[in-house]
């Protein structure tokens, strides 16, 4: 009786914490989008996050969308050749990529090499007195670390889905063309002819909800990060793990919001 | 004729964290002008007081009054503004990373008084001349100098936009002596030009006589004793005598894990 009491406390706790936390986050979401638009604004700032969370990602998100092509050409074709449907190939690699494996793979990324730089940035400045600094130079530290962060995320990982799309699309051309010898015109039509806008655009916002949840929750951990360094290497683990998860999970939701019938 | 209020007073203020009582009831005046070091072991609450006082902690009561204005009553903009008028030096010196000396030295000016960049770099030169840095040192990053040098650089920040009141958490803390001795110097220069009000908690002793008018300890969350730094030696305080003998024996005791 007494450990099934035990049991239960332990679930109960568990699950207290869970709920806990995930109200630290929204509280924290709902605080930077309030500072997202009262001044004072931050455009250098924004650009320089910009440019570090969109362009430096470009070859990491490049190379996967290319070879996540490759991949699943080859694999459909070897499976839609079991019963001769070699020629939805192209389809199913374009929507693929569009709807899923674009912002999907572009989110998990962005988020080890993103999430975890913020919170790692975050977590240090928070350590070594940087953020009460900013304070008492009387710079809310909301408005000029999260906020520049988060829109930055928001509006540039779309921006690179765009390119992994395309990239991703070509990964699926090249092998398609050149090693299962589809004719180009063909495999470029097939391409086209069931692609829809909102395959594209249900991905576009996608990607935009994954930028934000990357940075939200690298700088929630870091933000709230202690203990030195210990406590940062914590808070980026948790920032890439609780990312990457979230992406899953509002993956399934926007799916769902959108293709449901 | 009225008398002119102190330029901090603090009035039983209290902060816990949970079970665990920080600070008990602090009351403390420091007048205008005047250099007041808090001193107390590690634990003793000296840092939860500071940054009570600053507003990087939420203080649970008391009252805490900066020119006669309650701080705790204030509007979170308003708050702002008053710190607007506050320098601090922070144990690590807390230098901003990401930006080369002389943005630290001036991020206060272009921040919050809308000096132009393009003549932030020069007024920082001037300011860290003042802390016997040379021109050369501006364009370096925090993680490029030295311990003493970063407190140099944390003191000139603190000093850019002529605080009336400064703050000072271990100023010498992680310094050699002769370091520290320097640091002193300077901030006792540095307070003398501005006229500030200096506000400094720390545990090395030869500093606090180096920077001290007066001097306050602190022990468990309450202030128990304070007078001027003259006296500390001959304070018949046993708190005092223990701490300034660095003895074991006392009133005082330490907490020791094994």
């Amino acid at each position: 009786m007494q450990a099934a009491l035990n049991l239960l406390g332990g679930i109960g706790a568990g699950l207290f914490a869970v709920l806990s936390a995930a109200g630290r986050v929204v509280l924290f979401a709902l605080s930077a989008l309030g500072h997202c638009v009262s001044p004072p604004f931050y455009p250098r700032l924004l650009a320089r996050q910009m440019i570090e969370i969109g362009y430096f990602s470009l070859p990491v998100v490049a190379l996967t969308a290319i070879f996540s092509g490759m991949v699943l050409a080859l694999q459909s074709y070897t499976g839609f050749a079991r019963f001769s449907a070699e020629g939805a190939v192209a389809t199913v690699v374009v929507l693929s990529i569009t709807r899923e494996l674009g912002p999907v793979l572009a989110g998990l990324m962005v988020a080890g090499r993103i999430g975890a730089a913020i919170a790692a940035e975050i977590g240090t400045m928070r350590v070594t007195d940087q953020i009460d600094a900013l304070t008492t130079l009387s710079t809310n530290p909301m408005k000029y670390l999260v906020v520049p962060r988060l829109v930055a995320a928001t509006v540039v990982l779309p921006l690179l889905v765009i390119v992994a799309d395309i990239l991703g699309v070509m990964g699926g051309f090249i092998v398609g063309v050149f090693k299962l010898e589809f004719n180009p015109g063909a495999y470029m039509q097939r391409s086209w002819e069931y692609l829809k806008f909102e395959d594209v655009f249900s991905g576009l916002v996608k990607a935009a909800v994954f930028g934000f949840v990357i940075a939200l929750m690298g700088c929630f951990q870091g933000y709230h990060s202690k203990g030195g360094a210990q406590g940062v290497g914590a808070a980026t683990t948790n920032a890439v793990v609780s990312a990457s998860i979230l992406i899953l999970v509002f993956n399934y939701v926007i799916t769902e919001l959108f293709f449901a019938r | 004729m009225t008398e002119r209020p102190p330029k901090l007073r603090i009035r039983g203020l209290c902060k816990a964290f949970g079970q665990k009582v920080v600070l008990e009831g602090i009351d403390l005046d420091v007048a205008a002008g005047s250099s007041i070091v808090v001193i107390g072991g590690s634990g003793s609450g000296k840092s939860v007081l500071i940054k009570c006082i600053l507003g990087l902690i939420e203080a649970d009561s008391g009252v805490i009054e900066i020119d006669g204005r309650n701080v705790l009553a204030m509007p979170r903009r308003e708050r702002e503004a008053v710190n607007e008028h506050i320098g601090m030096l922070f144990q690590g010196a807390a230098l901003f990373d990401s930006l080369p000396v002389w943005e630290n030295v001036c991020f206060g000016l272009i921040a919050k008084r809308r000096l132009a960049r393009r003549d932030a770099r020069a007024r920082a030169v001037e300011i860290l001349a003042q802390v016997g840095l040379g021109p050369e040192v501006a364009d370096l990053s925090p993680a490029e100098l030295s311990g003493g040098m970063q407190k140099r650089v944390g003191l000139a920040r603190a000093i850019a936009a002529r605080p009336d009141l400064v703050f000072f958490d271990e100023p010498t803390t992680g310094l050699d002596p002769i370091m520290g001795a320097i640091i002193d110097a300077l901030i006792v220069e540095q307070v003398e030009r501005l006229g500030a009000t200096a506000f400094s908690i720390t545990h090395d002793m030869a500093s606090a006589q180096r920077i001290a008018d007066t001097v306050a300890m602190i022990h468990k969350g309450r202030i128990v004793w304070q007078g001027p730094a003259s006296a500390i030696r001959n304070s018949g305080n046993p708190y005092v005598d223990q701490f300034v003998r660095g003895s074991t024996e006392g009133p005082i005791k330490m907490e020791v894990r094994r």
